[in-house]
């Protein structure tokens, strides 16, 4: 990781670069991929989402966010029927016509996934290749794509880390002469996003692209200039495919909190070959605006305790900006999927002995956690209230996937959501 | 397949959840992948519950489905009942479950657990949740309250003399609408009138609780959708009668009560005198004159909306323009209701069909579900909610009963507050071009939460392919703008008179002014078409 000493703290003595990890295999209380579709449409504007799969999926659409709010949604479900789980000749035929029947209605569309689910994989309908044919038959007004949302291969964010593999193939190959450039992967609120955009133009960085574009037509070419930056910590695969195609990582924290952003900044600069001083004097001030804004919750937040149950795989990089700026203990740290490679500069800064785990068997987890008696648990809305309802203070972990948190001038906001909870205890008399 | 945007009912094992989850001392073991725990929330979240649903999901994922997935059911089967102890389990798989093929039943049977297990067989690729819901209520009553069913043929036992006649409360769920508070007024009716309630089931039913479903003389179906099928199987099995009257509006309860009476043979006279609401001088009142005539829209499950119909057309004096479900199994009934009201029944689970058909019938109230809601709120028409599926609004902190006449009371509020009151419809008539009171300006007790036809439109040209089909666009769109295509037109000075018309009942004017040029070959629709037709036709 590079760092710079002026403005970053000295990282503990013993860290956790090589933590022992709880492995747990038992019931998983956590979304499935398709519910990254909630993001990953509203950022690519001209994109559509369907999904191929059951009632369920429609519903778990439908209720799991509160998403009706939009009322004109960009994604839909081709719900599988018994007559089609006769002959996949004829789920190809009726797939055909459903995307037929959706792009007619919706003109605007330039970019479909059809996106698999744990039905479609089961009965192993072949999306790939439905969408190579309904491509040719569709394009260039039109491109289809195809991943797989299914809960028997992904969790929760995952489902974005396949939508952006399936977009990486599909990128154009950069010129073999073009300049190095920098590319941020993963999803970002798009005022986040232009935060980011003008502090890596002040520090000259000149060629910054972001992965997924706006827009279907403006995403980014790849090729061995490209030097990528991760916004996420939860995309393995597609990391995976942009290597493949000659883009080298960025080592660096999550932007999370003002000392994460610092360093994900730093990373990005040092390696275009920026001057720490230049660097530093660019984020001066949105570095020390982020401290402020965090320190005014340092109060209500040091040393109380806190439980992550696993959700987003955003927990890590959260418990290092929860422990290190404000002061909080971690009593455990659970994550769907440890990315030890992506994770290594956060894990450098939390403290020898965290408690991880990975996986999951939720009764066992609730029982840890009742023992542990934590001042908030992070966890996900099925657990949420149960767990109020038995005294504790919790801090639904969606609201970290929906929320703008990352950079600079949301870590504050970041701080507050975790001071919200107890803060709202407090108020209650009742 | 279905192209489906959103949907009315979830999959049946959400419907096989409802039944459980109102249950107590029964554990639900769902073979399913991790991403179907989302419907927890279901019960958390729009509930708001405190306790999580007793089930427990075998989560398999893509690398069990080549090794032991039907080991693993077994274990997870084991680890459920020694951690939860149930008195009684059910079990089944979710659509993903049902094609692994991995027979939870049989398994299940042969895992030799100590309580009674019941194999749940829910197809997930034909049924939906209410067929669940109704399928698992059957299958628990049939498994529990079956061994202790009358030998064929016997007759009931006479109740003897001096007790109280007793009944049981059928088909409240958890996640119904407004189940909870129907509960406690029938429950609280059947009490003031001298009857034993014996059960009430699922809600709050322990497995002991089905077994005795058979002591009582007879049942109350509140929720048919749900508890229909056992409630014919308890008729056949212990020879109990079924109220069958559902007791939503003032009508609807006195026969419920009268019905009720027969069974029990007592009077109904005096319990019909004292039971009260004031929904009937409510209604009578002069205040409530505007509501005459005003043309309503219904759609939700075959229950609601048949009774709303029903009350709509009775005990409010509105008309009933369209009458409409997505319970399927009930078709034939709603089609009935319908041809009561004189109109045709819209039997469909596409919303983008109910969307259309609001926006062809220019209604000037929508009775309908959370979607019916949403569909209202774009075409800028008053709704108020009757039926599930439920939204976390519709589980309001105060007792809301729709059912009884306290029900009736709830239902006279919560239908007329979404419109225009009275004299403020007329002062809109009187000044129609006023700066502040124009159709823009929403009820004034409605605050802000009216619509914004300003900003909508621009809204829906923005992504004007919202999945509507285009010809419902049209007629939504012409009922605010615009001059309509085809053989009949509108000369500008007429189209300019309309939309003096209060909006709420322009899109009548514009449909009857249509279709009397229409009849008389009339091309362009002049200020003075627009009265002829007002003339012809009355308000």
């Amino acid at each position: 990781m590079t760092t710079s000493p002026a403005i970053l703290p000295e990282l503990p003595a013993s860290s956790c670069s090589n933590p022992p990890i709880l492995r747990e295999r038992g019931q998983r209380e956590v979304f499935c991929g398709l519910t990254g579709i909630m993001w990953l449409h509203r950022k690519i504007q001209d994109a559509f989402f369907l999904i191929v799969g059951s009632r369920t999926c429609a519903h778990l659409m439908q209720s799991a966010a509160g998403v009706m709010i939009f009322a004109e949604p960009r994604f839909a479900t081709a719900i599988i029927e018994e007559r089609d789980l006769a002959g996949l000749a004829d789920a190809n035929d009726e797939l055909d016509r459903v995307v037929m029947r959706l792009l007619e209605r919706r003109p605007d569309i330039k970019l479909l996934f059809l996106v698999g689910s744990c039905p479609s994989e089961v009965i192993k309908l072949d999306l790939s290749r439905a969408a190579k044919r309904l491509s040719e038959r569709v394009s260039p007004a039109v491109r289809v794509l195809n991943y797989s949302g299914s809960g028997i291969e992904t969790t929760f964010t995952q489902g974005e880390d396949a939508c952006l593999a399936a977009l990486v193939p599909s990128l154009a190959a950069a010129p073999a002469d073009a300049p190095e450039s920098l590319l941020v992967v993963g999803v970002l609120a798009d005022a986040v996003e232009d935060q980011f955009r003008r502090i890596f133009a002040e520090i000259g960085i000149r060629h910054v692209d972001f992965l997924p574009a706006r827009k279907a037509g403006a995403m980014p070419s790849i090729g061995p200039g490209t030097r990528y930056l991760l916004a996420q910590p939860f995309l393995g695969e597609t990391a995976r495919l942009i290597e493949g195609r000659g883009g080298q990582r960025i080592t660096a924290p999550f932007p999370l909190g003002a000392e994460g952003a610092a360093g994900w900044i730093h990373a990005a600069g040092v390696t275009f070959g920026i001057a720490p001083a230049v660097i530093d004097a660019a984020i001066a001030a949105p570095l020390e605006r982020a401290r402020k804004a965090v320190s005014r919750y340092r109060d209500m937040l040091a040393g109380r305790r806190i439980f992550f149950f696993p959700d987003s795989q955003l927990e890590v990089p959260i418990a290092r900006f929860l422990h290190r700026e404000l002061g909080m203990e971690l009593v455990e740290v659970g994550t769907p999927y440890f990315h030890k490679d992506h994770l290594a500069a956060d894990l450098a800064m939390l403290p020898a002995g965290t408690a991880f785990s990975e996986g999951q068997d939720v009764d066992r987890q609730i029982d840890r956690c009742r023992k542990a008696a934590p001042d908030i648990v992070v966890c996900g809305l099925g657990l949420a209230n149960p767990l109020e309802a038995e005294g504790m203070t919790t801090k639904w972990a969606i609201e970290l996937v929906f929320t703008p948190i990352q950079g600079f001038e949301q870590a504050g906001d970041l701080a507050e959501l975790f001071a919200r909870p107890l803060n709202r205890r407090a108020r209650l008399e009742v | 397949m279905q192209l489906t945007v959103w949907t009315y009912e979830g999959p049946p094992h959400v419907g096989a959840m409802r039944v459980a989850t109102a249950m107590r001392d029964l554990h639900y073991v769902l073979h399913a992948p991790q991403g179907d725990t989302y419907a927890d929330l279901l019960f958390t979240m729009i509930e708001r519950r405190s306790k999580r649903p007793p089930v427990t999901y075998t989560t398999f994922q893509a690398r069990d489905l080549g090794g032991d997935t039907a080991a693993l059911f077994q274990t997870v089967c084991h680890e459920a009942y020694e951690r939860f102890r149930p008195k009684a389990m059910i079990v089944g798989a979710s659509c993903t479950g049902e094609l692994i093929q991995d027979d939870p039943a049989g398994l299940a049977k042969a895992g030799g657990l100590p309580i009674p297990v019941i194999p749940l067989e829910l197809p997930s690729y034909q049924k939906k949740e209410n067929w669940g819901a109704a399928e698992t209520f059957y299958q628990i009553v049939r498994h529990l309250a079956g061994p202790h069913a009358l030998p064929p043929n016997a007759a009931r036992p006479v109740r003897a003399a001096g007790e109280k006649p007793r009944c049981n409360l059928l088909g409240p769920t958890a996640l119904g609408f407004r189940h909870r508070d129907d509960v406690r007024a029938i429950s609280g009716l059947l009490e003031r009138m001298g009857i034993t309630i014996n059960v009430t089931a699922p809600w709050e039913a322990s497995p002991a609780d089905i077994a005795r479903l058979g002591h009582a003389d007879f049942n109350v179906v509140l929720y048919p959708e749900i508890a229909g099928p056992a409630a014919q199987w308890l008729k056949r099995s212990f020879g109990q009668p079924v109220v069958s009257t559902v007791p939503i509006g003032v009508g609807a309860t006195r026969d419920f009560i009268t019905e009720v009476a027969r069974l029990a043979e007592i009077d109904p006279a005096p319990f019909l005198k004292a039971e009260e609401s004031r929904l009937p001088w409510y209604s009578r009142s002069v205040d409530s004159t505007y509501l005459t005539g005003k043309r309503v829209f219904i759609f939700g499950d075959a229950t609601h909306a048949i009774a709303a119909a029903r009350v709509a057309r009775e005990e409010l004096g509105f008309e009933v323009v369209g009458l409409g479900t997505y319970s399927r199994e009930f078709a034939r009934d709603v089609r009935e209701a319908a041809a009561r009201h004189g109109i045709e029944a819209l039997i469909t689970d596409d919303y983008l069909e109910v969307e259309a058909k609001v926006a062809e019938l220019q209604p000037e109230l929508v009775l309908g579900t959370q979607m019916e809601r949403h569909i209202a709120k774009r075409l800028g028409v008053p709704c108020a909610v009757i039926s599930a599926p439920v939204h976390v609004q519709d589980f309001p902190a105060r007792y809301s009963p729709q059912m009884g006449f306290e029900g009736a009371d709830v239902l006279f509020d919560t239908w007329v507050h979404p419109l225009m009151m009275g004299l403020e419809e007329h002062l809109l008539g009187m000044f129609r071009d006023d700066f502040e009171f124009h159709d823009g300006a929403a009820p004034s007790h409605l605050g802000h939460a009216s619509r914004a036809p300003a900003a909508a439109a621009p809204a829906r040209a923005a992504e004007p392919a919202f999945e509507v089909p285009a010809p419902a666009m049209a007629a939504a769109e012409t009922a605010d703008v615009g001059v309509l295509e085809g053989p009949t037109g509108w000369a500008p000075e007429a189209e300019q008179e309309l939309r003096k018309i209060p909006f709420f009942v322009r899109g009548k004017a514009r449909r009857n002014t249509e279709s009397f040029a229409g009849q008389r070959g009339i091309r362009l629709i002049t200020v003075e078409t627009l009265y002829d037709a007002k003339a012809h036709f009355g308000r």
